[in-house]
């Protein structure tokens, strides 16, 4: 790789290119190149020498493509004509359509003002695109109660048995275990004081009055939620939802609709079912390990569980079903188009609706404990 | 609300007046007028990443223009209330580059779905024209078939199916040949002559397939990248003979202007 110059006479730069140009090897700086144009002798054209030049690869074309860019900046003529054939050739591809320089983005330097301005922009623009999507969903329920949504009724079954019979085996085998454990972890201390029948109560409260919902809420999270945010992404990947905008139908009550009525509806009875599966583990150590008959622990769980713990189970279920919904419908319809954003909307819908989740079930203790029920 | 100029010819059936297409703040394309016959086949088009797409998204609505307006016969496209917009929108049949099938139904059911919503037919009278406009496009038998299951040009051909569902007066071809084969191309080509011809429509062809283009094609314009606005219109093939713009000329010819360009 060697570079040595010639002249300048007549105006006439003459660069000589020799040896073999690899890339990975050192390339001549283009200061020396810089420093022959901008000195005070007059240079109006550079013209090449490459008959020493052996091999040559990209590593030439980069040295020639910046000789040429200080050439044009220079309002120097730039004489191709040495080059060896292809170098010219490609010379010519590589500058044939000009940068366009404000497409390129632009790098702001990254201070720390600069990420918490960036985030704080990005956290209020969530928030907006997040209070539309509520108000759409929201008028769009309102539409549906008047009668005049337009949806297909076999999109709201299929997706009332996705959220419904198809999650049962999960949420049987999660609430058991959730059951069986809280039984196990309680007995043991309330052994000590012999008070292993109130396993029933321990289970029967934390179950029906709040962990049936809250295990419901996280598997639908994790299962339906996530496969929303995928369904409505990869629509949005390949334009289906651009075609449903231009027939005129709303893509809020054609494809989130139908989702959040089959949750809404689904979640309570999941979260019903996962009740009586938590108080079944419950039972199954309270009988096997504790000698407790099945009869007594019945009994006991019957005394300690009221109506009242059912019905905050029950609607906080629902409460979860709209948030998982909404959760992941929105991540789908943010979703980019490619199938990184189908993956991003996924994991970005099952952590929304997980915090939403954590965050209603503490607003709805603090109110129970408010209103004393 | 703003009128197109009257000019002694027929009102043209589409005008594009000073529009601006922009992502935030960066434009795409800018200073565009041109008008559209009803009955014409009508290209846009212009190298790649352009704007072409760009362009035919603001013309259906899904994108909204930076500025500028688009009038449907007289009524401007963005300035007309939504109900006028969706009423423009029932006459624009749209044919996206990957067809853009429902997958969650079979073929039938995607192209019934607009009928569906739009007319009160009956089930039968439904289902017969579904078959019809399936057999139009050579997929008849595929009715209970899903997007998943049939090839590419196959999709794009029952995604045609759906497009002209309603009969619609304008329909719109986002690279309809981009990954097909050339016989296919060239059918779908046929297709589209054969649409205006029996349907009467307006067609509106993104491309910058030359084939297609001089096949089809009897209006046109070209976008420019470089200067971002249109430099050139008209018919395509008058264009190749008659522009004196060397980047018209480069892109009508592939390139190889060679004995063309003094």
């Amino acid at each position: 790789m060697k570079m040595s110059f010639n002249g300048p006479t007549e105006g006439v730069l003459l660069i000589h290119l020799s040896g073999e140009w690899r890339i990975g090897g050192d390339l001549p700086p283009v200061k020396e190149i810089q420093n022959q144009l901008m000195s005070e002798i007059d240079i109006r054209k550079v013209a090449f020498d490459a008959k020493d030049l052996t091999q040559w690869d990209s590593s030439l074309l980069i040295l020639l493509k910046k000789i040429k860019t200080l050439c044009s900046e220079n309002s120097i003529f730039m004489d191709h004509e040495g080059l060896p054939k292809g170098a010219k050739r490609l010379l010519e591809l590589a500058t044939a359509v000009p940068e366009i320089s404000d497409a390129k983005k632009v790098k702001e330097h990254e201070t720390f003002l600069y990420l918490v301005g960036a985030e704080t922009v990005h956290f209020f623009r969530s928030a907006r695109e997040m209070i539309a999507f509520i108000g759409g969903a929201f008028l769009a329920f309102i539409r549906f109660f008047k009668g005049k949504a337009r949806y297909r009724r076999t999109d709201l079954t299929m997706a009332i048995q996705e959220c419904g019979a198809q999650a049962l085996p999960i949420v049987s085998l999660i609430s058991l275990l959730v059951g069986l454990i809280l039984a196990f972890v309680g007995a043991i201390q309330l052994k000590m004081f012999g008070a292993q029948i109130y396993i029933a109560n321990l289970v029967g409260i934390a179950m029906v009055r709040v962990m049936g919902a809250v295990m419901t809420g996280t598997i639908m999270a994790g299962r339906t939620g996530a496969a929303f945010a995928a369904q409505i992404g990869t629509m949005e990947v390949n334009e289906e939802i651009d075609a449903l905008k231009t027939l005129g139908i709303s893509p809020m009550e054609y494809l989130v609709l139908p989702r959040m009525l089959a949750l809404v509806l689904m979640m309570p009875l999941l979260c019903l079912y996962a009740d009586l599966m938590g108080i079944l583990g419950g039972s199954i150590v309270a009988v096997g390990m504790f000698d407790i008959n099945m009869f007594q622990y019945y009994i006991q769980t019957k005394g300690a569980v009221s109506l009242n713990d059912f019905w905050i189970g029950l609607f906080t279920s629902a409460v979860f079903g709209v948030l998982v919904a909404l959760a992941g419908c929105l991540r789908g319809m943010q979703c980019g188009r490619s199938a990184s954003d189908v993956g991003n909307a996924a994991t970005s819908a099952v952590v929304t609706s997980i915090v939403s989740i954590i965050v209603a079930t503490a607003v709805i203790t603090i109110m129970c404990n408010v209103i004393g029920i | 609300m703003a009128h197109p100029q009257q000019t002694t010819k027929p009102a043209p059936y589409i005008t594009i007046r000073d529009l601006t297409m922009a992502y935030d703040s960066f434009v795409v394309m800018k200073d565009l007028n041109f008008t559209i016959d009803r009955g014409d086949v009508f290209i846009i088009m212009g190298g790649s990443g352009c704007g072409k797409s760009t362009l035919m998204k603001i013309m259906v609505g899904l994108k909204e223009p930076a500025k500028g307006q688009i009038f449907y016969n007289d009524l401007s496209f963005w300035e007309a209330d939504l109900s006028d917009r969706m009423n423009i929108m029932k006459h624009i049949g749209i044919l996206y580059q990957y067809g853009a099938l429902w997958s969650s139904m079979t073929l039938a059911e995607n192209v019934a779905f607009p009928l569906e919503e739009y007319t009160d037919l009956g089930h039968n009278e439904i289902w017969e024209l579904v078959s019809l406009k399936l057999a139009m496009v050579g997929l008849s038998g595929f009715e209970d078939f899903y997007p998943s299951e049939i090839s590419g040009g196959m999709r794009k051909r029952a995604a045609l199916a759906r497009a002209i569902a309603l009969d619609p007066d304008i329909l719109f071809f986002d690279e309809p040949s981009a990954g097909l084969d050339p016989v296919s191309a060239k059918r779908l080509d046929d297709l589209i002559l054969e649409l205006r011809d029996s349907l009467g429509a307006t067609i509106i062809v993104v491309t910058h397939e030359l084939a297609s283009i001089f096949a089809i094609g009897n209006n046109s314009v070209f976008l420019d990248p470089e200067t971002r606005t249109m430099i050139a219109q008209g018919n395509p093939k008058m264009l190749l003979e008659n522009t004196q713009d060397p980047k018209v000329l480069n892109f009508l010819m592939r390139g190889d202007t060679k004995g063309h360009i003094s």
